[in-house]
């Protein structure tokens, strides 16, 4: 497999260098979220407020991470289902957000607000926990302790693997791959 | 009568969910290194590469394999012969599931209430299947379930009329419909018969089958061949990114049913098909 090495955060010329089926090893600072962070966030955008993080150029991770083990930095971290996240993606692509980095495919919405603010949708193993969490340096808390492993964390990542799903242009490989291997009787 | 005491059964319990959530079955394995010859989706092999690896490093540092460890379904079999003392046989069971999520640095995910979502902090409860049986064992088997893979089952009241083919065509359209969500490869658990809740259970308990260890029936064990030749033909490959390995395997489990009704229900799984056993 040929890796492409992209480094986090992104600008919109990294952006426009992925295309869907690109496999990459992401380096740098990416933030996690899920349900209840990305709720918390879209209530602040809308009500004005300041975010507890700069999303500008930012990578968001789907992630509820196990407990860490004593002397771990995490705990196992592998994506969740994004689907659940498409009700508050465009909003924070429109707040500057360049990635985000789960599972499973999104709806016309959120690949639309791709397209029209520079974005990218990756996706990591689902289950491959134990092995993402090894590209795990470093984590903290930065937003919303008690939601536990619903939290945002700042990661410190290196090499994390992922494939590009949804790229700026409007493609997508679960469409594409399936088309490609698909055998009609 | 023999005596078991409750407190043996908090114990194994604690040993199995931490077991399950670690060790990733032999079956599943095997499954995922014959797929791995057989995919020829570069990317795809990629992916069953890494969840190999991936299993190997949850078993050698006793970390969990998916970050999702499961609503804890603990099926037990109680022998008819057997009376439990110390304590109540449901205590014992939440006991054992505290126990093993704690000990075991397991996610807690499940919540006191579907609508106001209070998390219970200790994976408590569990759902607790009990089967009274002849004999004068426990049996007792954990399986971690997780939410992506069991957000995409399904359960249909078909027609008599409907036959095999109505079967056939709804588990294929189920996890068309599923696409990537589930985190392929798969595995497919099917109940056919029976009632509305009778029908999901019997697909759930098809999930603990060994991998491609066929139904002893021959006709549902074509039924199953078939399920997996359609299923795999239709491109979604592992994780979704194209490829002939939408699943591993599919197992049906099947129950009288009434002359009006054919239920069906498919309980899918993700490739982190869990499940550990012990008899006390």
């Amino acid at each position: 497999m040929a890796f492409k090495k992209i480094s986090a955060p992104l600008s919109d010329d990294d952006v426009m260098q992925l295309k869907a089926g690109d496999t990459v090893l992401i380096s740098g600072v990416i933030y996690t979220g899920r349900d209840a962070a990305h709720a918390k966030l879209v209530e602040l955008i809308e009500a004005g407020q300041p975010l507890p993080v700069d999303l500008t150029g930012q990578m968001i991770y789907y992630v509820g991470p196990s407990p860490a083990k004593p002397g771990a930095v995490i705990g196992s971290a592998g994506p969740t289902t994004s689907g659940r996240m498409d009700a508050y993606t465009p909003q924070l692509l429109e707040k500057g957000l360049k990635a985000c980095i789960g599972k499973g495919s999104r709806n016309q919405p959120v690949k639309d607000a791709l397209v029209k603010y520079k974005g990218v949708y990756l996706a990591a193993t689902g289950g491959a926990a134990a092995l993402l969490a090894k590209t795990i340096k470093k984590a903290e808390v930065v937003a919303y302790p008690e939601l536990g492993a619903e939290a945002i964390y700042r990661l410190e990542v290196e090499d994390f693997p992922a494939t590009v799903i949804n790229d700026a242009y409007g493609n997508d490989i679960y469409e594409e791959g399936r088309k490609q291997y698909e055998i009609k009787d | 009568m023999r005596e078991v005491n409750v407190s043996e059964i908090t114990s194994a319990i604690a040993e199995l969910c931490m077991d399950a959530n670690f060790n990733l079955g032999e079956d599943v394995l095997n499954a995922f290194k014959s797929a791995l010859e057989n995919e020829p989706s570069p990317t795809g092999k990629n992916v069953l590469q890494e969840l190999i690896t991936n299993a190997e490093i949850a078993r050698d540092e006793k970390v969990p394999m998916c970050q999702d460890t499961g609503f804890a379904v603990v099926f037990v079999e109680l022998g008819q012969d057997v009376r439990l003392v110390g304590g109540n046989l449901y205590d014992a069971i939440n006991e054992g599931v505290r126990k093993g999520y704690g000990e075991g640095y397991l996610r807690k995910s499940i919540v006191s209430d579907p609508i106001k979502r209070v998390n219970t902090k200790d994976n408590t409860p569990a759902i607790i299947h009990l089967d009274i049986v002849p004999g004068d064992k426990v049996k007792l088997t954990v399986a971690p379930k997780g939410g992506g893979s069991e957000n995409m089952s399904a359960v249909k009241m078909l027609n008599p009329s409907d036959g095999a083919r109505g079967v056939v065509d709804f588990v294929v359209d189920t996890v068309s419909k599923a696409g990537s969500n589930p985190c392929p490869p798969i595995v497919i658990g099917v109940g056919i018969g029976g009632t509305f809740e009778k029908v999901a259970y019997l697909a759930k308990k098809a999930l603990l089958r060994e991998l491609n260890q066929p139904n002893p029936d021959p006709f549902y064990a074509e039924m199953e061949k078939e399920i997996l030749e359609k299923v795999n033909k239709l491109g979604i490959g592992p994780q979704g990114y194209g490829g002939r390995t939408t699943a591993l395997s599919v197992a049906i489990e099947t129950f009288p049913a009434h002359i009006a009704s054919m239920p069906a229900a498919v309980n899918i799984n993700c490739h982190a098909a869990r499940h550990k056993e012990r008899v006390l």
